[in-house]
Order: C-alpha cells, then structure tokens, then sequence
C-alpha cells in the first residue's frame, strides 16, 4: 500500500502531528479522494494547493498519475514561478 | 513521446537566428504601448499620496465635469469579491485581495495604492482630471519594516487577518498572515552531533523585478459586452481570467491578445491596468490604453519580499553537515502573499541533510503587494544560508567547494522538502567550478573569491500547440505562451528536429486567447519544457499525417512508410521502389489526400526537473569608497539541454546580473511618512553596461528523461545564488561578512570603518 | 495650448508635424509619426530607451521637447538598416543573441552606432562605458558588448 508523507505544515489543520500515512490509491485523483474520505477537507487543500512528489518527480494537477505500491509520494505545497 | 539521445539530435543544439529577431532590431515589435485603436481614449490612475489611509470619500464630480473626459470609475464600479482563493497565477491569489490592488477599497495600503482613474481624449486632459478628483484620507500610522510589523503593536492593515498556522489558533489580527513550517529528522539531535556549529542573522531588502517596460495594455468593450484586450504580459488566459472574476464578466466574452512583452521576470504574472482599463472602456463606450511612467511602475507594482532570517547550521569537524534550521519573515506588501513557502522548501535543497528545521512568516506591510520575482523566495533565503556555509567552511578551514561537495544532494537524497532526487546534476556544477580555471586564478590586494550554489524546482503546466504545412511545405508552430527570453527559436528548433527540415522553414507565432488553447503563464522556467513538449508532440502529430498521406499518394499501406531527413521513405525493399517525398511534395496534395494537414496537442506536462547551480564570483573592494568591482563570474548550471545554446547562456547572464545588483546596490528608499524616495532609474541602480565583465555560462547537461530532448527549465535558477557569491567573495577580499543587502558603498564604508 | 509647426528630417526624410509646447520628440515620434520603435521606459534619461541621434548626437528623446527638433536631423531605429539590407550592428545583434525580449534594443543599437560613427576601434571598456546609459535587464550585457564588437571589427574591415 502506497506510503504517504506529508511536508510542511499546510495539512496541520487536517492531520495534526501526522506526518506519515498508508493510503489505499492507485492514482492520484484515488488518492485525493481517500484522503478527504478519512480527513474531510483533506482532499480539496491536496488538489487545490499541494504538489505530489511520486519516486522524486513532482507532480502538479495530474489525477491520471499513478502510484505504485513501493512508489515513495510526498505531498508538498504547489510551486509556482517568476 | 520518446526521448532523443543528444548524440541523435541535429537541430536542437545549434544556434539560428531568432525567427522574432528582425522585427525586433528595426523597432517593428509591437509591445504593449504600441498598439493603438481608432477612438481610443487615454487612461489615467490616481493614487494614494499616503502609505496607510482611510478613505472616507471620493468626490469625482468636478473631473466628471472637464471636458474631454469620458469616464471615472473607483472601487464602486468593480464587483465587492469576497476572499477567494484559486492557483492561477504563479501563486495562490486570493481574489479579493487582487481586486482591491488593482483599486483601493476603504483602504489605501501604500503610497501609490490606486484609488481611482479617468479616462480621456489626451494624456493631459486626463492628467488633469487626476487633479480634479477629491479624495478624503483618514491618515493612519504606518509600517513597513518586516520584524516592526510583527512587533506587538504594530499599526494593523487588515483588522481581519488571524495568523494561519499557528496553535493554538490566533484570535486577535495581526500583520502576520500565516506561518509555515518544514522539518525533517530532529534538529536538536543533529545539533547535539555537531562539533562547530555557526549562526547568523540576515535581512534583505525589497527589489523590484526592473523590467524596462512598464506596464501598458489597450482594452475595448463592444456594445454587445464582447470585451478585447490588447496587453503586454506574461500569459494572456492569465490576464483573462483574472479580468473576469475581478469585473464579473464571462470567460467567453474577453478575447486578450499577447503583445510582444519587455520584460517581466514574474512582474507581469497578474493584473494591474487590465481591468482598471475594461472598466473604463466599459463605462466611456470606446477603447481605453493605459501606460504606467516609470514612477508608477516603483510605486505601485509588485517587488519582491524584503526579509529578515536567522540561520544556523551544525557540522562535525570532517565537514559533513548534521542540522540545519533557519526562520525566515518575508514581507508581502499590502495584502497577504509572500514567497515564503518556496524560500523554506529552496534554502536548504543543495544538501544531504538528515536534520532540518525550517519556519516562515508571511507578513503584511504599507508597501505594494508583493509579486513573482524569479525564483521567488529562493534568492532571499539562500543569500543567508550560502553565506553562513562559508562561514562554515572558513571555520572549519575547508574549501568552500569541497564542503559543499561533501554535503552536496545527489540522485536519492532525500530532499527537504521531502521528495527523493533523481536525474540531478549539482554535484556535476560544483565539481565543474572546482576544475574551472578561474577558480585556480591568482587575485591582488583588496581581491576576494567567494562562491555560492542554487535550487530551483521548475514547473510543467498547461500548454496548448498546433502545428500546420503551408502548402509550400513550411511548417507554422502555434502556441499560447508569450516570449520573453526566446522560446520561439527553441520551439522552431524542436520543430525543426522532429520533422527533420531547416529550422527556417518553420515558424513560430504565438497566438490569442480565442485562437490556441489554453495555456498556463510564461514562467516557472516552464515553457521550453512544456510548451515545447506540446510543441515536440503537435510535431509528431504531423508527422504521422504526413506518413498516412504518403502512403496514399503512393498507394501502398500506411506501416509501410517511414519519415527521415524531412521525407516520406519507403519502409523497405517490399514497399516499393518510391522517391522520396518531401514535406512540399506532401503538402502540394493535400487538398486530395484528405484536406489540410495539422495536429494540435493539448497537455498539462510533469515531470519538470529541478535546476541546480554554482557561481564563481571574484571580486575588488575600494576600501576609500567601498565600491565593489566584480572582476570576473563564472556561472555553471545543470541545464539539462540546451536546445538553444545563446538562449540559455542568456538566461544565466541575465539572471547573475539581476542578482548583482540585488547584491549590491537595490533597495528601496522610504521617508518617514512611507513615502518612496526613489522610484526611478536614477537611484533605484541597477546594473549598467560599464558595472559588469563578461560573464561565462558553464552549461552541464544532465538530461531529464521526461522532455523529449532532456531539457530542464533554466531562467530562474541563475538569480539564486550571486547574492552569496558576492557576500562571499567581499568576506574573502576585505575580512568583512556583510549580512545585510545591498552592499552598497555607504554599508561598506561603515563596515570598514567599525572594523 | 497652441501647437508649433515644425519642420525637420527623420531618417532622411522630410517630415512636418505639429507639436504642443511640452511634448517631447519621443512622444511626437511614438504617438503623431507612428515611429514606435523608440520606446519609454523611465521618461527621466536614465534608461536610454528612447535614444535618438539629433544632428550627430546620441540623446534621450524622451528629455528632447519636440520643438527642439526645428530644422535638425533625427535618427531613430526605423533608419538604422538600408532598406531590407540590416546594419551590421542589427546583424551582429541577432548572431550573437544580444537580445531577449528586445525592448531596450533599439536604444543599444542608436547608441552603438553613435559610438562607431565616432570611434571605429572601441575597447571593450569603452564600449562598457558609452553603453552605460542603456538599460538591460535581460542579457547582463555580455552578448551585446560581443556584438558591438563583431560589428565594429566587420565595418573596419569593409572600410579597407
């Protein structure tokens, strides 16, 4: 079951002092729905401000990417630019 | 879409001229102050004289009433938004807070805070209605320092601003916007490892992004509410968006043509002029075209944070690093904004550290909201800890070089910020400075060498292309992302490959909302990589309709046709014996072969890869003056690939040279009213011609294998680390750290008097 | 406000317009000849934008009022190339990618072709240094200072 870590303090209102949870998902979009299932309000502050990291490539809106059962995923705030 | 080997890559790499470029060297480039509309009106915006106000009333009437003006509008002629956040931007924009930027409402929050704008025949009828409108301020007391506007009684912008992240939760309102935090590992443990342990506390000004053209954009609105805007920015379906929500108009009903943009560094990534513009075309029933003068520009749109952070670091005495910890306060400007999440997450990216703690304050003060500023937040937080590295090193009598490398994140380090890294190259940066010549050169009295290393993740994103054949065969590249540093000549390039023709034979155009699909914003260092995967994958799209078209002309099945060189070829002796044909051959029968040939490619691409440098700065001090001369800047890079060599290099002198003067002269000047004292060139200094050497760009590829040809974004990385390079190399020449920025000479004089 | 009529040459060409007593040859170039390729970019001669050459002289439009022009000559970059046929100084300037977003552009190469009308053999410093008054916040100036260069040693060797 995929592992998940969370960065940062963004979730804190959501997931305490958690900064490691298992999360039954396959895919992202998965994922974001597990997330707020467990922790309502989860889910909408991941898909609309938190980046993924899967196995240290960054993702940013991309429900259709997928997440293997030894894949390492983080879950940092969205990053933009200049 | 498969990745080409560098070996197997002809055009990508090489040099051509900028298809954009005549334009652009006989003043034919249209930028954003060059378009005009017949009936066009000029608009003018009046703004605060006070850094922190009450408004209690407008009087519009008397400039109402002079002739020649068309129409006024305030705050009362935009919709009230309520807070609303959404990522449309290269940042989280809250709605509201972009709205009563663009104009004041019940507040003013900075001088130079838009309060109200006319639109008229002529610049001057316009200037003089400005005069004309009577505004009723309640003066308040003001701040802008970041540390005195998180003092306890600091005056308050917003009385309702609660610290987010904090617990327990705030209940009184203060200047603080939020806090966040990273942390890794246990930082007490990791200081109780370590045998030297250094400390410093930096601060750093706000810098403006100093692009030369100020903000300038022409919008209409037609009498059936279809509204057109013509604007010099850094995405036009940004400026769109932001348009409707901020006027309560349909997406549909604005159509925003990108001018060509002078400049924006991340300046020019929201609105300032747009929809003050649509508001009065709306209400005076003609085009309005608003231009800001250069004072505007300093007064009123977005720098970048000023801060004040406090680092420390804790090392074993062979020099591997064991904790790490820092707390960083940015300041936002008026409303709530900072980059102080990206300028946790980059402080510490260089580095295999297994401890870290990191806190940031976002803080608000009476100064323009804050704007992207390449690589925004990273500089700021870099120039501390790159410095306090060095002084790490000195202490433990190491090679800075070699420290770092000691330290350095590699391919499965475990970032920061969290994720693991792959396809890196920043130890590949720094063992290339340490075999560059100029780290082995000899330097004088008063000479000094210092280095420094950066981090900059990269985006993806949006972006929509289209590629289509003329019938003469020449191939047009479309795609929705302004160009500001020549990511045409890296589009036709990648084109060119694909399609295996001569990189004069396509061209790139960049087109409006209304004719592309969407894209996200230039910047973010993104569009070479995503819009040139959408381009890459438009390409191949061609290509394969030009195989099955081919096939058709030679009447044989489509497998059996390969593309090389530019031609159709038979895919083998049993094919058939066929000429080739050559895209023109193609394309001069495509009426009978099933119509126009083109593929479009829409894509949200991932998979960015993360920029990493080090710079090699040497510098000469006067010690009478405490003038410092930078004498040579070595900048190496891991660019992935260079699709466009003299692009790329261009990227990283420019970002250096921004990073300069951000060393060693920019700030901005305040009175004690919070009044600016200097917005202008004159004494806002930025770097000139006679300031800089020649700067040598280093290029290291370490392909990402996610971008059909291995690149990795590159424009904002090289801003990272000249600030602490400079530091560094002014520690090494004089025996002074200087923890304050700028550097300029008064600081230094003083330095080197006190010492 | 009464207008001024005047009279002058603009990259060889006679041209009249009539001109308000506080506008400036920028804005007369920019908004009544349609000349937009001199750009504003600080209104205050710090930036050099706007240069022109004015009987011989490299100066900021933008700080020129436009009845100064009376009976004098102006170059601007709409009359730096021959026709099609770019300038050197253009040519050079796309070769050696001396541009970005190309908006300080035509100020450097009005500038650069004051310096080389006058000194054929510039050093590197002193084309550093006559270039001081033209902002760039793109190229960090390396590439442009390389293609003044080639310029200037291509137009030497012509001469011959």
């Amino acid at each position: 079951m995929p592992r998940v870590t969370i960065t940062g303090s963004a979730c804190r209102p959501y997931l305490g002092d958690l900064t490691e949870l298992e999360v039954e998902a396959t895919t992202v979009r998965r994922l974001i729905l597990e997330l707020d299932r467990r922790f309502p309000g989860l889910g909408k502050q991941v898909e609309e401000s938190m980046a993924i990291a899967i196995d240290g490539e960054i993702y940013q809106d991309a429900y259709q990417a997928t997440l293997g059962a030894d894949s390492e995923i983080c879950l940092l705030p969205k990053i933009g630019g200049g | 879409m498969t990745y080409i080997r560098k070996e197997d890559q002809k055009v990508v790499g090489t040099r051509p001229i900028r298809p954009d470029g005549a334009d652009k060297v006989t003043g034919r480039a249209a930028f954003g102050a060059d378009f005009s509309l017949p009936g066009m009106l000029f608009g003018r915006v009046k703004r605060s004289p006070h850094a922190h106000a009450r408004i209690k009333s407008i009087d519009t009437s008397k400039a109402r009433a002079l002739a020649g003006v068309k129409a006024v509008v305030t705050a009362e002629d935009f919709p009230d938004i309520k807070s609303e956040e959404a990522f449309v931007g290269e940042g989280p924009m809250n709605f509201r807070d972009l709205s009563r930027n663009c104009m004041a409402r019940g507040k003013a929050l900075y001088e130079g805070h838009a309060v109200a704008a006319v639109a008229a025949i002529s610049p001057s009828v316009a200037e003089a209605a400005l005069d004309l409108i009577v505004v009723e301020y309640e003066i308040l007391p003001h701040v802008i320092d970041v540390e005195a506007a998180m003092a306890p009684n600091a005056p308050l912008l917003h009385d309702d601003m609660l610290t987010q992240g904090v617990e327990p939760k705030a209940t009184k309102p203060s200047n603080v916007a939020k806090r966040v935090s990273f942390a890794l590992g246990d930082v007490a443990a990791g200081f109780k490892q370590a045998e030297i342990v250094v400390e410093g506390r930096y601060t750093t000004k706000p810098v403006h992004q100093a692009y030369i053209e100020p903000h300038a954009c022409v919008a209409a609105v037609a009498g059936d509410g279809q509204a057109t805007v013509w604007t010099s920015s850094q995405g036009q379906f940004m400026v769109r968006a932001y348009c409707a929500k901020l006027l309560g108009m349909e997406v549909a009903d604005i159509r925003v043509t990108p001018a060509e943009i002078g400049g924006g560094f991340g300046g020019k990534t929201l609105v300032y002029l747009e929809p003050v513009a649509l508001a009065l075309s709306k209400k005076s029933g003609r085009p309005v075209k608003m231009v800001m003068n250069r004072e505007e520009v300093f007064r009123a749109t977005g720098p970048t944070s000023g801060s004040a952070m406090t680092v420390k670091i804790g090392a074993t005495k062979d020099g591997k690093i064991t904790a790490a910890q820092a707390e960083l306060k940015y300041q936002a400007g008026a409303f709530a904004g900072s980059p102080i999440g990206p300028g946790c997450m980059c402080a510490f990216a260089m580095y295999d550290i297994a401890n870290v703690s990191i806190v940031g304050y976002d803080v608000v003060s009476n100064r323009p909201k804050v704007a992207a500023y390449r690589a925004p937040g990273a500089p700021i937080s870099s120039f501390a800890v790159e410095s306090l590295v060095d002084e790490l090193a000195r202490k433990l009598k190491m090679d800075p070089l070699a420290l770092r490398e000691k330290n350095a994140a590699k391919n499965g380090t475990k970032a920061a910020y969290g994720p693991t890294l792959q396809n890196i190259g920043y130890l590949e940066t720094v063992e290339a400075a340490k075999n560059h010549p100029h780290y082995k050169t000899k330097l004088g009295k008063n000479q000094g060498r210092g280095v420094a290393s950066g981090f900059w993740f990269n985006i993806g994103g949006e972006s929509s292309a289209a590629c289509h054949v003329n019938e003469d065969g020449s191939v047009v590249v479309t795609t929705g992302n302004p160009d500001i540093g020549g990511t045409r000549a890296s589009q036709a390039i990648m084109a060119a490959e694909v399609l295996g023709i001569p990189v004069e034979h396509v061209r790139p155009t960049i087109a409006d909302t209304a004719s592309i699909g969407y894209s996200f914003m230039t910047g973010g260092s993104r569009v070479t990589f995503a819009t040139g995967m959408a381009v890459v994958q438009a390409t191949e799209g061609v290509v394969e309709e030009l195989k099955k078209r081919a096939a058709q002309i030679w009447d044989i099945s489509p497998e059996a046709v390969t593309w090389q060189d530019g031609a159709a070829h038979p895919a083998g002796d049993n094919a058939g014996k066929f000429e080739p044909l050559s895209i023109g051959d193609i394309a001069i029968k495509s009426a009978k072969t099933g119509g126009p040939i083109g593929a479009k490619a829409s894509i949200n691409a991932q998979g960015a890869g993360p920029g990493f440098a080090t710079h090699i700065c040497d510098v000469e001090v006067d010690p009478e003056t405490g003038h410092v001369k930078i004498l040579r800047y070595t900048a190496v890079q891991d660019v992935g690939r260079a699709i466009h060599p003299s692009y790329v290099e261009g990227q990283i002198q420019g970002g250096v040279t921004q990073g300069v003067g951000w060393a060693l002269n920019e700030e901005y000047v305040y009175d004690r009213d919070g009044k600016l004292e200097n917005p202008g060139f004159l004494d806002y200094r930025v770097p000139v011609a006679s300031d800089m050497p020649m700067i040598e760009a280093v290029m290291v590829e370490v392909p990402n294998p996610r971008h059909p040809y291995g690149a990795k974004g590159v424009g904002e990385v090289p801003i990272v680390p000249p600030m602490a390079a400079v530091a560094n190399a002014i520690r090494d020449a004089i025996g002074i750290r200087m923890p304050d920025l700028p550097m300029s000479p008064p600081k230094l004089r003083a330095a080197i008097d006190a010492k | 406000m009464s207008k001024h009529h005047i009279t002058t040459t603009i990259n060889g060409e006679a041209t009249e317009f009539l001109a308000e007593p506080q506008q400036t040859l920028l804005d007369v170039l920019r908004d009544n000849l349609n000349l937009t390729g001199s750009k504003e970019g600080c209104s205050s001669g710090d930036c050099g934008a706007c240069s022109v050459i004015l009987d011989g002289a490299l100066v900021c439009s933008c700080l020129t009022l436009a009845v100064e022009a009376e009976g004098r000559t102006v170059t601007t970059i709409e009359g730096i190339a021959t026709g099609e046929k770019l300038h050197p100084l253009q040519q050079k300037f796309l070769e050696h990618a001396a541009l970005q977003c190309g908006f300080c552009t035509p100020g450097f190469l009005v500038a650069a072709k004051a310096l080389l009308d006058r000194d054929p053999n510039p050093s590197e410093t002193d084309i550093r240094y006559w270039l001081a008054g033209n902002l760039c916040r793109c190229t960090g100036y390396d590439k442009i200072v390389r293609a003044v260069q080639d310029a200037a040693a291509e137009m030497r060797g012509a001469r011959r």
